[in-house]
Order: structure tokens, then sequence, then C-alpha cells
């Protein structure tokens, strides 16, 4: 049976919730950004004003500033956009129960049975009307096509790429648009002369398995729209793949010692979520941004699945050491911008300690202990409540809570009780 | 001529039914002055493109005006008339 398959994005999402939310800088070019004291200062998002002056999202509000001198900038809120996320979500789920959303802005309905066209127009209507909101709508068989669809044309349309459409529209449009298609992907394929998704599709499978292995065959498929995936009712808390805390720093950190002590920061919190959504990590990555902005990632997995925050922390030193040359980097006249902490190839926890025939080192133990005590007393008495002492050494740099809180309690030495 | 709206929160009475239906009854403005909803014509989800938001809208008709009243988040707003700019 053939499918009706949308896929609805809402355009320029965070930026159209700031201008809905504020009509007064609803014709002026507006960027979302960080927060520019803490030095967040990046655009995230722009609105379609913003656009024509070239301003990119991950570009610098002092930069993006400079293109466009009246350009709006307002601080990002995650909250407020969760909730229109929500709101639009909601609309969806009156039309199919079988809504995959993909991020907070797109999502895939499978409305088989139902006239397409006719519907993603009905839902442009009543998003604008109910949420005040634009969107683009694509509609195909496939969930490959409707997502290429949805980004033809943009804000408010609706695109139908089924029939004609595709040897005429489809094909000539460039291979980078296909999803899943990325620069090193589309580079490699314009190598061999596959520069839009007609040539993909005329690919032999052969060659294409040659080139790029498994996932060329697979590409293959989805420029001829060969793609079967069911659209998988999910959450918008879509299923976790990997927890990670980052941080732009206050100031260049230039010494081993203050980078020691924000991964100690970062380590925490990540397994503070870990153990809160009773998860464990096999995998941990570290991610630092030099000065320069040039960034490096790396991962290490480890022996066993852990929640731990030393077990990550020292995972993520033994990281640190292959990324971070101090005495290089100040030679260079640079220091350390950014670091994060990632923990990935999430599993369940279970219930009991599994018993193995080595038994698991007793510091291991006595380490649950301690942090599931951290846990207790700040879940109740907040993070300020129970702190590391070597968080204390340097409190621009380390004496937050890196998950939102805010500090309410002065630093007392009476409350400072050595964890580590 | 840009639309002069904004989004001005108020004090509402409202009454809620066993079955938890949210009906206004009255808005208590910031001058201390009540104004009782005479008749809700309409209860939509809808956004407030003028005064920016969005939530449950109550269209409201109070001493023979229509006006929109928004519920939105636990709070209630209206689309205030901005005093014209003195040129």
């Amino acid at each position: 049976m053939t499918r009706t398959i949308l896929h609805a994005d809402l355009n320029c999402f965070y930026a159209s919730v700031e201008c809905l939310l504020d009509p007064t800088i609803r014709d002026r070019p507006v960027a979302g950004c960080g927060s520019v004291e803490s030095r967040h200062g990046i655009v995230l998002t722009k609105n379609y004003l913003a656009k024509p002056y070239g301003i990119k999202t991950g570009m610098a509000v002092w930069e993006a500033k400079r293109l466009c001198p009246d350009l709006v900038t307002v601080e990002a809120r995650h909250g407020v956009y969760l909730r229109y996320a929500r709101r639009v979500r909601e609309i969806y789920s009156r039309y199919t129960d079988r809504v995959e959303p993909f991020g907070l802005d797109e999502a895939w309905l499978d409305v088989s049975g139902e006239d397409g066209k006719k519907l993603a127009d009905e839902l442009r209507q009543v998003i604008l009307r109910e949420c005040g909101l634009t969107v683009s709508v694509g509609v195909s068989d496939n969930k490959v096509y409707a997502k290429l669809g949805s980004d033809y044309k943009k804000p408010d349309a609706t695109t139908v790429f089924l029939g004609d459409a595709i040897p005429s529209v489809v094909y000539p449009l460039p291979v980078s648009e296909l999803l899943f298609v990325g620069r090193a992907t589309s580079e490699r394929l314009h190598r061999y002369r596959i520069d839009t998704i007609g040539d993909l599709a005329r690919a032999d499978p052969a060659f294409l398995k040659a080139v790029l292995g498994k996932n060329g065959v697979m590409l293959g498929k989805y420029a001829r729209g060969e793609d079967e995936s069911p659209v998988r009712p999910a959450e918008l808390s879509e299923e976790v793949k990997s927890i990670g805390h980052s941080t732009t720093l206050p100031r260049d950190v230039k010494t081993m010692d203050e980078a020691h002590a924000v991964l100690t920061l970062l380590a925490e919190a990540v397994a503070g979520r870990l153990r809160e959504h009773r998860l464990e990590c096999r995998t941990v990555s570290l991610y630092l941004r030099q000065s320069d902005l040039k960034t490096f990632e790396r991962q290490i997995t480890l022996p066993s699945p852990t929640d731990l925050t030393l077990v990550i922390r020292d995972a993520a030193e033994r990281l640190l050491y292959t990324l971070f040359d101090p005495q290089a980097l100040a030679a260079a006249g640079l220091g350390v911008r950014s670091l994060g902490v990632r923990a990935s190839m999430l599993s369940q926890k279970e219930e009991e300690i599994q018993l193995t025939f080595d038994p698991l080192p007793q510091v291991d133990e006595r380490a649950r202990r301690t942090e599931r005590v951290l846990d207790d007393v700040r879940r109740r008495f907040g993070y300020f409540s129970l702190r590391r002492a070597s968080m204390l050494t340097d409190p621009a740099l380390t004496d937050y809570d890196i998950r939102g809180g805010v500090p309410t309690l002065p630093t007392a030495v009476n409350e400072v009780m050595r964890l580590d | 001529m840009p639309d002069t709206r904004q989004k001005t929160f108020v004090s509402v009475v409202a009454y809620y039914s066993p079955e938890g239906e949210l009906r206004p009854l009255r808005i208590l403005w910031r001058d201390g002055h009540h104004y009782p909803i005479d008749r809700i014509l309409d209860v939509c989800p809808a956004a407030s493109m003028k005064a920016g938001g969005c939530g449950t809208r109550f269209t409201c008709r109070i001493a023979r005006q229509i006006t929109y009243l928004f519920y939105e988040e636990g709070r209630w707003f209206v689309e205030e008339k901005r005093p014209a700019p003195s040129v």
C-alpha cells in the first residue's frame, strides 16, 4: 500500500517564537543567542530577515553584529521553545498517532489513507492560528522525500514530491540536500561526478558500495525514494543516546590544574544525570575547544559500564592528556575556551550490581555509596548544600551548578566537606 | 501604522466546574475596577499575534465590547490598547 508521509518543519523555530512573543521585533532582523556576559555569545537561531546579512548559526554575536548593526539579539530560552514544541506536537496528534519527532522543530507524520496535500495545508493553517508559527510541510510516500519537500520551499509552504515531480524537481537537486548526506559524503561523491540526487539515484549500487560501503547502497535507495522505514511514534523527550555537559569557560584556561577542576565539575554533572535516568555509560568523550576555536574530540571505551563521577572524570582526564598540552598552547598564546564531557553507549542500569567472578574493587562500592549520599543531599537541599573542596579553589571557574542552579548559600568553611 | 496592542497580564476571578472546565467571570483591572464578563462567545486554542503569546482564547463580551482574554500557562492576559505615541 502506498503511504502518505508528511514532514513538518517549523520555520526558524526559536527565532519565530521570540518574534511571536515580542511583536515589536517582528519586522527586524533577530538572532537568538547564548549569554554574551558569560562568553556563550554565539548565534543559535535567526529569523528570515537576518539571513540576507549572511548571519549564520554558530557565529559569534560580535561577528553577526558587524554584519548587521541593527540586529536584535535575544537570549535563547529553551524552556519556552519546548513549550511551543509541545503545543505543535499536540496539534499533530489530532491527525495521527504516528508522529516521529526529529529534534524540537521537525516531525514526520504518517497519514496514510488521507489526502496529503489537503491535510498539509490544513495543518499549516491550524498551527499558525493556534501557535502563531509557520511550518513548511513536505508530502510524499516516504520519509526521505517528505523531508526533502519540507526543505524545498520555506517559509509557510506545502511541497508535494510524488509522481512527475520526482524526475523534474527532485532529481536536479544537489545531493547535499538529501538526508544523511553531509559535507564529507557530498565531497566524496563529487569526485565521482555525482552532484545531484538524480546522479545518485542512477548510480550503480555496486559502485556506491565500493565507494561508500553499506551506507552508499542505502543513500542510493534514499535518492530513489526507496525508503520503507516506518514513522516511529516517540515522546518529544527522545530516547537518550548520550548525556553530555560542556561549558565555555569564563576565562581561557591555561594550566592542567584548572582543566582538571573543570573536568570534575563536568563529570559530576554527567554522572549525576546518568544516575537520575538510571543509566550507565560505556564510552566517555572529551570535547576541547581552544581560544583559536580549533576543536577536538576524543573518546575512550571503559572496561565496564559506569555511572560514577570519579570513573568518568578519570577517563576524561586521560583524554585530556592527549589533547591538552599547556606549554605548547601557551607558547602559541592560546588557552582552552570550552570543555565538554559526554557519556554515550548507554545502557539501563541493572537493579542490583552484577555479580562477576572478579569482585568489583572496594573503592567502587565506597564511591558508589558516597555519590548516592551526594545526590540525595543535593536533591533535598540544593546543589550548593554539598560541594567538593576542589571546586572552591577557583570559584569563578568551577563554583557553580552547571545544570542551571544559582548559588544561594554563601561560601562558608563549615559547609565544605571533602569528598575527593 | 504599527499595531498598538500590548500584552497585559490581569487578575481574573474564575470558576472551575466539577468537570474541570474553566470559566473566567470577572477581570480585575490595575486601577481596581472590576469588569464582569457578560458572556463567553467562544473558547479555542489560539495565538495572540497582536500581543505576543498563545494559549486558550476566551472571546468575551464585556459591557457590549468584544474582548479576547487569553489563558497562557496558568496566567491571564489581554491585548491592551497602547496609548498613542505622543508626537
